[in-house]
Formats: C-alpha cells, structure tokens, sequence
C-alpha cells in the first residue's frame, strides 16, 4: 500500500498564509496523528491533501504525494483520480455529513457504486455497516440520519470512508462530538480497519489524548506550522515548544497520573483570556 | 446544615408517539451552599433535563425542587421571579444562547434591567473585568467573538444579578483545549470569591475533575454513582463507571487499551428493562442484575447502584 506524503505545503486565503511549509508523512499501515488548536490549520491541510479547499483558499506552494505520484501542486490538482479509493475522508461532524434525506443503506450504496466495486452492493453494504460494528445492520440500513444517535451517525460515516478501500483515512476530528465511551469505541474500529487492510490513517484532533493513545507519530501545528513532529514517545515524553509542553500537562491534570502537581503553575492568569487563534 | 437545592424523587417523562421516555427516573439530591457538585453521564443520560428541572425552566412529571427549603415546583413564573435571580443557568453553546444583534454591553446589561437595578453601567464594568474580558469588546457582538470569550460574556450575564447558584450545562463544551483550561480558571476563582453554589453538566470528566469536590454519575436517568469527586473517579465502583473513566484518552493509557473493558453495543430499543438498566451493556453483568440493584455504601458518602460495588476484582 502507498503511504501519503505532505511535502512544503502552503495555503493562502487571499494574501494571507493561512498554512507554511507542512510536512507530513502517513505510512502504510500506520496512525499518524496531528493536534493543534482550532484555526491552526489542521483540516486545510487535510482539505488540500484531498481538493477539497474552500472557495477562498488555494495551495501556493509545496506539494501532496501518494504512493510517491504527485497528486496537489500549486498549479495541478488530481485528486479527483485518487478521491474514494486512493484518499478518504472522515469529517467532525457525522450528522452534517450525511444526507438527512436519504436512506442510510443509500448513501453507503452510493459510495459502493461510485467506486465500481463487484458483487451486490445491498449484501456489501450491510456487511459494511456490521463491519463498523452497528446492531440489526439490516434494519440501519433502512433508517434516515434523523433517526439514529450520534455515534450510529459517525459509525456510517465511517463504513462510508471505508466502503472504497481506501489506501490512505484521513480522519478529521472523528470523536470529538461523541461521548468517551463512544470515542474509545470508534478510535478502535478506525486501528481495527487499519491492521486489516493495512490502511494508512491521519488522525486530527485538538485532543492530545486521542492522538497520544492510538499514533506512532505525532505532529503539532500551532498557527499555520508544524512546530514539532516526532515520535509519540519523543513528542509526548520531552516536548520541546511551549505549545506542546502547555497540551502535554493539560493532560497530565489527571488524579490517575498520580505525582504529578495539582495546579501546574503556566495556567495562565485568569484575567488573561488564552490565547484562541482566530475562529 | 440545610441543603440550599434539594431535589427529591424527581421524574420527567417525555412522550414520543406511543412511547414513554423516562428522561430524568428517579433523582435525590442535595447541594449545600458553597458547593460544587459535577454530573457526568454519557448524552441521554439526562444530565441536562435535571438541568433544566433544577433551573425550572421545566416542571418535573412528579417529585419536588426545593430551593431554601422553599417548594420551587408549582410556582407560576410571576411567583418565580426571585427564584430566577439566585439561580441562574449557563448554557453549553453561547452563540445560541445569545441574542446575535446585540452587543456585549446590552447582554450584559439585560438582567439588570429586567430586575430595575440602578448603577447599571458601573456594574457591567465590574462585571465584564470579574470574567477577564477589556472594555474593548462592550460595543462587539457576539459573532465577533471567539468562543472563550463569547463563554465568558454567559457567564457576565449569569453572575451580574450576583446569584447565589450556577447551573452551568457542560460550560467548556464549545471551547478548544487552551481556552477551556483558562475557563475553567476562571469558574473556580468565582466561585471561591463570590461563594457560588455550583452545579456542572458535564459529559467532560476532566472539567468535574477540575471544578468539582462532589461527583454524580447518571445513566438512563437514575444515579448511578455518586461521592466525592475523587472516591468516584479514581475508584469508580459501578461498572458503567469504570468503563467510562477508561475510556478516556489519557497519555499513559496507550498499552492498556487493549485490556479497557468494553461496553457492549446498546441495542435501538430504550424501553427499560425491569432491574438494572445497564445490565444488557454490562460486560460483568450477574443473573441478579434483572432485579433492581442495591444502592451499595462503598465508602462513607460513596454510593453505587450496582451489585458488583465495593466487591473486590475490578478489571483493569
């Protein structure tokens, strides 16, 4: 299987460079994770890596390889070729990403199809949606959006990213609309599906712990950069920029943990609204 | 010493077609002045209609609201008027909760007009620097906001009448990782300076964690567990517990889990079964669990619903 590469990326919104040379690689097979704060860039770069950009924005420079083809340049974009099988695509929100007025077997039927994939797609598609552990697929696969909790939601959503067989998931902030019970259940669905079909997977989320529990490699972007990537041990172990020490003992503020100390001291005055990188 | 909010035997039932959905089934509380009390609970639990009951913006099926021992359920909203001045509520996304037209100042301001205070514009001020906000932001709206400081703006207009309770319905959920921790900075600095009586909604164990000194696990509307914050979440005694707190991401976790137990899948149907209600996702559940569980004392103030509380293996 390929792996995906991010090599320089850099987007702009008009004359602003929303994003500066990122540098990404996801290996087959593996999690990589990326963290970061809302407005940081994270899901740019992830909407890049599939030509998916708003309107407004535009790849300037670098470029996203899969399986070592380029597939984003700042003046090419062939990502309709790779879109479905070669790259997909989770998003945050599982309700907004389904179509209220279709039938859920529909919609993952539609992605089957589109993909030209053999055998019947009513037998495939309830396999899929047993696959992605949901109860009575039968019986989901007859229901609308409207009529199934947040994480059956994300759970279709899932067997739609994975209907394709897609070589790379780029999962953008899967769980965070989900309660923890449901996350933990879902994050090991997604490592599931990753060592079975040797899938590579992006995994991003504003949580460190997320992507602390479940990457090999972590990279933390903070303002349009990546300002520290390495290995989970190296970056949750010994975290070199500011930002990452400050994710790093928001987590360690857990009783569990044991001696760690109950009020880290760089909490910022309450006064002091923190900083939240614009929208 | 008297509870200042009391809740006994509280029910709500909404119905939906032919079916009964018992929201809130069954709920004792009591909350001393100066307390902060957190509920937690996975979303349908019922955290925020007990929310809502308490703040009376809903009138329970049966069962009473007391608030200095005063009766608040059968109250008209005229005979309210003073209950909604000590008890305010703080809700979970603020740009719903706010009117989009207006500006900082006269959302701030609203509460005190609405009771005729006088000094109205000194206390804005005040109120705005109390929740760490300039004075720059008086003529925005809340769209021109980020969410830490459009969070902050609720609770400015919670606090101005100087209330003696917030009900705050899961207050960090709107807010990223940063801003959340200065939040929650902020909430606990008021609450020991103004000596507010605090209830928390919230499905984010580590703003109980942070906020709270009394804990409340709720599922499928009864109690669950209940202590202190610390008995209840580093030695939870019932198995829905236990498994939420493992299923928090956590940096040390990434080895164990492998290990974490597992809830089982919950089937669509939420008609109740007789006996304990988590028993068809328990994965250690016991014939005797079709019976209604014992509340078990695992430790002074430390209660649980479960047959399995206080018994020895616990599967980490």
């Amino acid at each position: 299987m390929p792996g995906l590469d991010i090599d320089g990326l850099g987007i702009s919104i008009g004359n602003r460079n929303v994003v500066r040379t990122v540098d990404l690689r996801v290996k087959p097979g593996t999690c990589a994770g990326l963290v970061g704060q809302s407005g940081s860039g994270k899901s740019l770069t992830a909407l890049a890596s599939l030509g998916l950009l708003p309107g407004a924005a535009r790849v300037i420079a670098g470029r996203v390889l899969l399986g070592g083809r380029e597939i984003v340049t700042p003046d090419r974009d062939r990502t309709a070729e790779v879109r479905g099988s070669g790259i997909a695509m989770i998003f945050q929100s599982p309700r907004t990403a389904l179509n209220p007025v279709l039938r859920v077997g529909h919609q993952v039927g539609r992605v089957l199809r589109r993909n030209g994939q053999h055998g019947d797609p009513r037998r495939r598609c309830i396999e899929l949606l047993a696959a992605v552990g949901l109860f009575e697929p039968d019986k989901v696969a007859r229901l609308y959006p409207h009529e199934l909790s947040g994480g059956m939601c994300q759970r279709v959503v899932i067997a739609m990213g994975i209907a394709s067989e897609p070589q790379i998931l780029i999962a953008d902030e899967p769980t965070t609309a989900l309660d923890v019970t449901v996350q933990a259940d879902i994050l090991d669905l997604l490592d599931d599906v990753r060592s079975r079909t040797g899938m590579g997977m992006l995994l991003i989320s504003h949580d460190l712990g997320v992507v602390a529990e479940r990457c090999e490699s972590i990279s933390v972007m903070w303002q349009g950069t990546i300002v520290e990537a390495g290995t989970n041990a190296t970056v949750i172990g010994s975290p070199r920029h500011p930002f990452t020490a400050e994710l790093v003992r928001g987590l360690a503020h857990l009783p569990e943990t044991g001696g760690l100390p109950a009020q880290s001291s760089s909490a910022g005055p309450a006064d002091d609204p923190a900083p939240e990188a614009g929208g | 010493m008297r509870p200042l909010i009391e809740v006994r035997g509280l029910r709500k039932d909404y119905r939906r077609g032919g079916d009964v959905l018992h929201a809130v089934d069954g709920i004792d509380l009591a909350v001393m002045a100066g307390e902060s009390v957190g509920v937690i609970g996975e979303s349908g639990s019922g955290k925020s209609t007990l929310a809502r009951l308490i703040t009376r913006l809903e009138r329970p099926t049966s069962g009473g609201v007391f608030f200095q021992d005063t009766d608040v359920t059968g109250l008209s909203d005229r005979a309210l008027r003073w209950f909604r001045r000590e008890v305010q509520p703080v809700f979970q996304d603020p740009l719903t909760a706010l009117n989009p037209r207006w500006t900082v100042r006269r959302l701030i301001a609203e509460p005190l007009k609405i009771y005729g205070e006088r000094g109205a514009e000194r206390r804005v001020d005040e109120v705005l620097r109390d929740v760490g906000l300039t004075k720059e932001l008086m003529t925005r709206r809340p769209r021109d906001l980020s969410g830490g400081e459009r969070q902050r703006v609720a609770i400015a207009r919670a606090i101005v009448l100087r209330p003696s309770v917030l009900v705050l319905d899961e207050p960090t959920a709107s807010v990223d990782m940063s801003a959340r921790r200065a939040l929650l900075t902020l909430l606990k600095r008021l609450q020991s300076e103004h000596g507010l009586t605090c209830l928390y909604i919230s499905h984010d164990i580590r703003t109980i964690e942070e906020t709270c000194s009394r804990t409340i696990v709720m599922y499928r509307g009864r109690l669950a567990e209940e202590g202190p914050t610390t008995a209840v979440l580093d030695s939870p005694s019932h198995v829905y517990t236990q498994i939420l707190m493992s299923s928090i991401p956590r940096i040390d976790n990434a080895t164990a889990q492998q290990d974490r137990p597992r809830a089982r899948p919950a089937s669509g149907q939420q008609q109740p079964d007789p006996g304990c209600l988590f028993a068809r996702r328990c994965p250690r559940a016991l014939p005797e669990c079709a019976a209604d569980p014992p509340v078990v004392e695992v430790t002074p103030g430390h209660h649980a619903a479960c047959v399995l509380a206080g018994r020895a293996s616990r599967p980490q």
